[in-house]
């Protein structure tokens, strides 16, 4: 049904939504690896002052087994305001939920009850595969026209991986999105700078490079993704890469700028094969072109190989695998997770340049298995999917990767459980001590979204 | 004089509505004047803007005289009605399912392309139809003592009162959104017009079977 106003989560500016009410649920997805179980859409009790704060209160079962469920989104967002495609009626209401390993998308209404989802409708792989040519549904993102999904692989599970589109209220899927991917093959993250008329993309691998976990001959062999893909949002034309490099491996996570008039971004790189140090670069536009420069390093820290898991045991040092970054949505602070060192960083990125560290904690760890007040004994997976409320004030992780990798750095195997920082005013921030979720056995949890959009769901138009 | 003068207030009226609505321009001009630091810019983009809506409407207008000479005036009267009722309902079933053509970046051309497509796709000129057919198909009244009464002359005043007055619209409610209302105020303040819209096009196609 047709609403009269617009969705009450829609936010015409980043401005504006930095205003918006704190969240009161969040959606975590998790999997369990050994695909023994159904995946799960976790629902997480947020609103401070009820009695269930802090707990998981509802769980949505897929309806089939092994889909690894792993990022997902909303149907509609904020930039059903802009004024070039405006859908402002459209309402919040779905979550696009994925299996990554599957290739199955679960589409979940929220509304009847925010708190236990129903799968209204399933998407099967062959669907996808004959009407897109994609597998493996990776990013979701809500955008002008419709939902913008990625996909890492082809029909047949290789390469080249790319983005096809869905229609935002049948979920219908529309079909492949490029209409010339230039050199493009491989595919991981997608966003975009509305106000540029620029996507951008990145890249992992194929699935055959990740599906039973990172290739050790492959990483070394530097074949994984190294690169940044612009492309003209309008055209669907791929207009520039950039290589970052034989020795940078795998260039993740996208997060532009909110502000549409500004041009610029972070992606984090995860693995350097000179030193095992992460990296976290800005793109920006440099007069007619895209550039990238290195803005943070991030080193291994030297550790003994009896703590260090197979992999590692010859590198002597603890890599500290950032693999993911999340921006606020006044895009003042980076927040970085450092999913091998157990390290939680928080920038001031107010100049995209010249970043200032202004706050670091430390959560598990391969090493370190640092703990948390709430939590009894060691923990082990790291600070990874990080997601941030409008306002900035509350962040929030999980600690597990991707099932297959989990285990090859973590062999003793990982226990899921969710924490949540809270952001100082103007810098720095705190592990809040009465918030943690002991993930329920069986299960790992991978991405958060929180309930009326978080900072990265949404996009916008007006700056 | 009442019954010949109605057709000109319904097309300031309808160049009134048609300008309210966010989905017509005012609101794209506004964004490119936010993102260009410019009211200029938002002065000039509603120009290529209502251009656009006038080159839809007058293909229309244009549509409207060339089947008049040739085909019968009642069936083209009940052939419109037929059409706006049809699209009306496709308006509410299937709005919005075009795919995004044109840009944050674009220039003006680009500006009175989406504006002739939004125009178009939207139904704008059908919506006129029951207008344009009295003026613009001889055998029915026109206005007395408007000087050359020809049809071409009528539909080209026709689209022009409702291009400027649609004009004159997106003029003030861009500049006051750019100057003092702010885009927060589309939060509560865009209504669903596209809602309105698929019931004024059945509207005007049921009006026209009545005139």
């Amino acid at each position: 049904m047709p609403t009269w106003k617009p969705d009450p989560t829609f936010y015409p500016s980043p401005r504006l939504a930095v205003a918006a009410p704190p969240e009161k649920l969040a959606y975590v997805a998790s999997f369990d690896p050994t695909r023994k179980q159904k995946d799960v859409l976790a629902v997480v009790d947020l609103e401070e002052g009820s009695a269930s704060y802090g707990d998981i209160v509802g769980r949505v079962e897929m309806p089939m087994l092994g889909d690894e469920l792993h990022h997902f989104g909303w149907n509609a967002c904020s930039s059903c305001l802009c004024p070039n495609a405006p859908h402002p009626h459209v309402e919040r209401r779905y979550l696009v939920v994925p299996g990554l390993r599957s290739s199955r998308i679960h589409i979940l209404d929220i509304k009847p009850d925010p708190k236990s989802p129903k799968v209204v409708k399933v998407i099967e792989p062959e669907d996808l595969a004959k009407r897109a040519g994609y597998s493996r549904p990776h990013t979701v993102h809500c955008g002008p026209g419709g939902i913008y999904v990625t996909a890492l692989g082809d029909a047949e599970g290789k390469g080249p991986g790319g983005v096809f589109v869905m229609d935002h209220e049948s979920f219908e899927v529309l079909g492949r999105w490029e209409v010339d991917r230039g050199p493009q093959e491989f595919a991981y993250d997608m966003w975009w700078h509305l106000g540029h008329d620029t996507m951008v993309t990145s890249e992992w691998g194929t699935p055959d490079m990740f599906e039973n976990g990172l290739v050790p001959e492959l990483l070394l062999g530097a074949k994984y993704g190294r690169k940044l893909h612009f492309w003209d949002l309008q055209k669907r034309k791929h207009v520039q890469e950039i290589d970052f490099g034989a020795q940078q491996q795998l260039v993740f996570e996208l997060r532009p700028a909110h502000d549409p008039t500004k041009a610029y971004g972070f992606v984090n790189c995860v693995l350097s094969l000179e030193n095992l140090s992460s990296s976290i670069w800005t793109w920006y536009r440099d007069g007619d072109k895209w550039a990238v420069q290195k803005i943070i390093e991030i080193p291994a820290e030297p550790a003994d190989p009896d703590q260090l898991p197979p992999a590692l045991k010859d590198f002597k040092a603890c890599p500290p695998l950032v693999t993911d970054i999340d921006l606020s949505v006044d895009d003042k602070h980076l927040y970085v997770s450092c999913w091998g060192t157990g390290d939680f960083l928080q920038y001031d990125v107010t100049d995209p340049l010249t970043p200032k560290q202004t706050g670091k904690l430390r959560i598990g760890g391969i090493v370190s298995r640092a703990g948390h007040p709430k939590a009894k004994g060691p923990l082990n997976g790291g600070p990874q999917m990080v997601e941030l409320s409008r306002d900035g004030r509350r962040i929030y992780f999980t600690n597990s990767l991707y099932g297959a990798i989990d285990a090859q750095f973590y062999p003793d195997g990982i226990k899921g459980w969710m924490v949540k920082i809270d952001a100082k005013e103007g810098g720095g921030m705190a592990m809040d001590p009465g918030f943690f979720i002991d993930w329920p056995a069986g299960h790992l949890p991978h991405q958060i979204r929180l309930q009326g959009g978080d900072a990265s769901s949404d996009s916008y138009c007006y700056p | 004089m009442q019954q010949t003068w109605w057709p000109w207030f319904a097309l300031i009226g309808l160049g009134l509505y048609h300008g309210l609505n966010p989905a017509m321009g005012w609101l794209f001009a506004v964004a490119l004047g936010l993102h260009r630091h410019s009211r200029l810019t938002v002065l000039m983009s509603l120009l290529p803007i209502a251009a656009g809506h006038a080159l839809a409407v007058g293909t229309v207008a244009m549509l409207v005289i060339g089947a008049g000479l040739v085909i019968d005036h009642a069936l083209i009267k009940t052939a419109t009605g037929v059409l706006l009722i049809i699209w009306a309902i496709y308006h509410l079933f299937y709005r919005g399912r075009h795919r995004l053509r044109i840009g944050m970046q674009t220039g003006y051309a680009g500006l009175l392309a989406w504006s002739f497509l939004m125009a178009a796709g939207h139904g704008a000129g059908l919506m006129l139809l029951p207008v344009l057919m009295p003026l613009c198909l001889p055998a029915v009244p026109s206005l007395p003592d408007a000087g050359p009464s020809t049809p071409l002359l009528l539909a080209f005043a026709a689209v022009g009162l409702h291009t400027v007055t649609m004009l004159l619209v997106i003029g003030i409610v861009s500049i006051l959104v750019y100057d003092w209302l702010g885009v927060g105020f589309l939060r509560t303040g865009w209504i669903n017009l596209d809602l309105l819209w698929s019931i004024a096009l059945l509207g005007t196609g049921i009006l026209v079977f009545l005139i």
